[in-house]
């Protein structure tokens, strides 16, 4: 049940995403940026952690659910710092994944050689 | 050379792009996206039946993740799968680690610092820039509510 709510869940995230693709003209970078602010909004109003509850990775491997965990990481910093978690929240909940990323970025550039994309 | 207009310039992309398929990209979106998301979820109950806490097991799953998708993207088998997938590989977080790692490679032959440093984050970064711009913006708002309340 967990995993099929994950699969649905997640693959209509997609769907979503591949009608803005089809449908507008946004770049990939400009989806990916908004799916970021949306999660942001939609976990603020209260809307995604019921999702999260649901759908488990479905609802926050899409990048969407990366902006629910910088809203989350911000309510945790206020409620620990006040006023000044305001400006930390985000950029911790942020760290693992940015960090993850940009290791696995490195390392897979300085290992592999650049090659034609087509 | 004959100066063209923007609206017949936007005519002339428009009949030179390839006819998309609307119904059978959304459903290739859905299955590739779907599976990627069912996949973190096997890792997420995996890591939690190990003890991991929820954010921690969470955590784990995004690293997971991002490893796989920086290997399947070295490979060139990311991008191979993106031709169909569409947005199904664009949106999970594999995605974002691809728009890092693939940029990191491509611009290896202008350095490590203002090749791979720099353009790993032509993508990730405005992703970073504007979602803590948002938590910030929603955090005083959040900081604000709770002391009137």
């Amino acid at each position: 049940m967990n995993f099929l709510a994950a699969f649905v869940v997640g693959g209509l995230l997609c769907v979503v995403g591949q009608l803005l693709i089809d449908l507008t003209s946004l770049t990939p970078a400009k989806i990916l940026v908004g799916y970021v602010v949306a999660g942001v909004i939609v976990s603020g109003v209260g809307l995604y952690q019921p999702l999260v509850d649901i759908a488990g990775a479905g609802a926050t491997v899409p990048l969407i659910g990366f902006g629910h965990l910088l809203a989350q990481g911000v309510q945790k910093a206020i409620a620990e710092n006040g006023i000044w978690g305001v400006l930390t929240g985000g950029f911790v909940a942020a760290a693992g994944g940015v960090a993850a990323s940009l290791t696995v970025g490195f390392l897979a550039a300085v290992l592999s050689r650049s090659k034609d994309q087509n | 050379m004959k100066r063209l207009s923007k609206q017949q310039y936007d005519e002339m992309t428009k009949q030179a792009s390839p006819k998309s398929k609307p119904l059978q990209n959304c459903l290739w979106a859905f299955g590739v996206g779907g599976a990627i998301c069912l996949v973190g979820e096997v890792l997420r109950q995996l890591y939690l039946s190990a003890g991991l806490e929820k954010d921690i097991a969470s955590l784990a799953v995004s690293g997971s993740l991002i490893l796989l998708s920086g290997i399947f993207t070295a490979l060139g088998w990311y991008h191979r799968l993106a031709v169909h997938a569409g947005a199904g590989t664009l949106v999970p977080i594999t995605g974002f680690a691809n728009a890092v790692v693939s940029p990191a490679i491509e611009f290896k032959c202008e350095g490590l610092v203002t090749g791979v440093g720099a353009k790993m984050f032509v993508i990730a970064g405005p992703v970073i820039v504007y979602g803590v711009l948002a938590s910030e913006i929603y955090g005083l708002i959040y900081y604000f509510m709770q002391k009137m309340m």
